[in-house]
């Protein structure tokens, strides 16, 4: 650990409370509330902002629009957009920024209202993309939650995994998410059947939607945002919580390849230099955020981040060791409900920032008792075929 | 007061894109090409315009006999696309064609996908004709 260095720190955060803003809020006002927010709870203000990380949503010269909008003056800015797993990204070009010295005080921001558009993510068609991969693949109809799914067909046929392994994900985090008064309150406002602990046979009886994954292994579409502030060493010193430093960061992507294993993903790549970075291991971890877009998603990313080989994560889960309340068993998992109960308006990766944080700081409400790491990891794109993957290893002061 | 509503077709591709222009060309001969490197022998799928696995890029296009396995699949039984919604149930899934090249097809011509297709099985290609060109659908062997 002495090797560690530790030059950044997220000093503040902030999430949207609110998953349905009944159209009454945009998502630049969702970024502007929750970038003052977290500002406040560092102690900081718009006037110590050097450096902007906002993905930008695929608007032209996103750069430009949000300094404005914020009234900010910032000499780094980074648009970087793959994706769920932007901030993670964002996170890894932030601290590389401020060890250079060309950055002090980093502010990250998202907002949507993928709810309050019907955006239809996870069944809608595959957009007009004019891309040559897009113009080769958008025949068949193959829904984002359909892409998850070959991926866990694929993973039940190599290593035998269950659906009941599967739902392991999603009750884990639907038990974190009736613990936290914001998670219930989105599942409430998103009209959810049954606002409840779920079991292993209410997720495998639940809806198919795209064989293998059924409804309760499929993330909400909710309204929201959030905010994070990541500062340099001195900065941190003087702000108002404890810092969270940034101890290892790694960045990969993955693509459709003939022949390629469709079970691994880009995560095997970036996880390794993450660790690398940070001095650490999987087996240190005390909190795994894992972008849980689809239960599918979780399992290959749990063994794409070392907690188990590939192909042994279906038992591995097996009888609830990814609860809070399980510390002996390894990391908990998205003790904030997670995507799939808790908070996800299309990309995530801010949520995973967050919540590790929330845990490093002790402000969880599903506390690991003596959190020291946390491992946030994001996925962006879609898992059976073009994707990003962004890890980033945290620690506490 | 309306004109009759067309019936939803299938979303079809852009035969003004570049790098798969050729392909979907040769489809209207119910023909499905594939590119490989002459230098570096790799096979270059999607197609495009030049070799992944070399700088020196010689691609010269294939035919494929037409025979693959499902390498995964799923069975669609979501959509809210005005077309997908009235076909759903369907299978979606990448196929390996014996040549290489891995593509994303729907498995038709069977009546029940959810018990009736499956990974390993051997497929081999259905034309769907449309005007212009003709889409690469799979059928079990």
């Amino acid at each position: 650990m002495a090797s560690q260095s530790r030059d950044a720190a997220i000093v503040g955060i902030h999430e949207y409370p609110s998953r349905d803003v009944d159209g009454k809020v945009n998502s630049l006002q969702i970024k502007a509330a929750s970038a003052a927010k977290a500002l406040a709870d560092a102690g900081l203000t718009w006037r110590d902002v050097d450096a902007i990380y906002d993905a930008g949503e695929g608007a032209p010269m996103s750069g430009l629009m949000i300094s404005e909008y914020f009234g900010i003056q910032p000499t780094v800015m980074d648009t970087t957009g793959v994706g769920g797993s932007s901030y993670e990204f964002h996170t890894a070009h932030a601290l590389r920024a401020i060890r250079q010295g060309k950055a002090k005080v980093a502010l990250l921001t998202y907002g949507s209202t993928a709810h309050s558009n019907a955006m239809a993510i996870g069944a809608g068609g595959r957009g007009g993309g004019v891309s040559p991969g897009d113009n080769m693949e958008t025949f068949a109809g193959q829904t984002l939650i359909a892409n998850y799914a070959m991926v866990a067909h694929r993973h039940m046929h190599e290593y035998g995994t269950t659906s009941e392994q599967l739902a392991e994900i999603s009750t884990a985090t639907r038990y974190h998410a009736m613990r936290n008064p914001e998670a219930v309150q989105a599942m409430t406002d998103l009209e959810f059947v049954g606002i409840q602990e779920t079991t292993i046979e209410d997720v495998v009886s639940s809806r198919m939607i795209a064989d293998p994954l059924h409804l309760l292994e499929c993330c909400m579409v909710s309204d929201g945002g959030g905010a994070v502030v990541i500062a340099s060493a001195e900065v941190a010193a003087n702000c108002k919580k404890p810092p969270v430093w940034i101890l290892g960061t790694g960045e990969a992507t993955k693509y459709p390849q003939n022949g390629a294993d469709i079970t691994t993903s880009a995560g095997a790549q970036s996880a390794p230099i993450a660790y690398a970075e940070a001095g650490v291991t999987a087996a240190d971890m005390d909190i795994a955020m894992i972008y849980d877009s689809f239960s599918i998603t979780v399992l290959t990313l749990l063994e794409d981040l070392g907690f188990c080989a590939k192909g042994e994560g279906g038992a591995w889960v097996e009888g609830g060791r990814l609860r809070f309340d399980r510390p002996e068993d390894g990391p908990a998992l998205n003790t904030d409900g997670g995507g799939l109960s808790s908070n996800h308006p299309g990309m995530r990766g801010i949520f995973l920032l967050l919540e590790a944080t929330r845990q490093l700081r002790g402000e969880s409400t599903s506390q690991v008792a003596d959190a020291e790491l946390a491992i946030a990891h994001g996925n962006g794109g879609m898992l059976g075929g073009r994707h990003s993957a962004g890890t980033v290893i945290l620690g506490r002061n | 007061m309306s004109e009759e509503k067309k019936a939803p077709t299938r979303p079809l591709p852009r035969l003004t894109e570049l790098d798969t222009a050729e392909f979907w060309r040769a489809t209207k001969g119910k023909e499905f090409r594939y590119q490989q490197c002459s230098n570096c022998q790799t096979i270059v799928w999607h197609p495009r315009a030049h070799c992944t696995g070399c700088v020196e890029s010689n691609l010269q296009w294939q035919t494929s006999a037409g025979q693959g396995v499902i390498y995964t699949y799923s069975i669609v039984r979501l959509s809210y696309h005005p077309f997908f919604r009235g076909m759903a149930p369907y299978a979606v899934a990448y196929v390996d064609l014996d040549e290489g090249p891995r593509f994303l097809t729907n498995v038709v011509g069977v009546e029940d996908p959810g018990t009736e297709v499956h990974i390993g099985q051997r497929v081999q290609l259905h034309w769907e004709e449309h005007e212009e060109l003709s889409i690469p659908l799979v059928t079990p062997v």
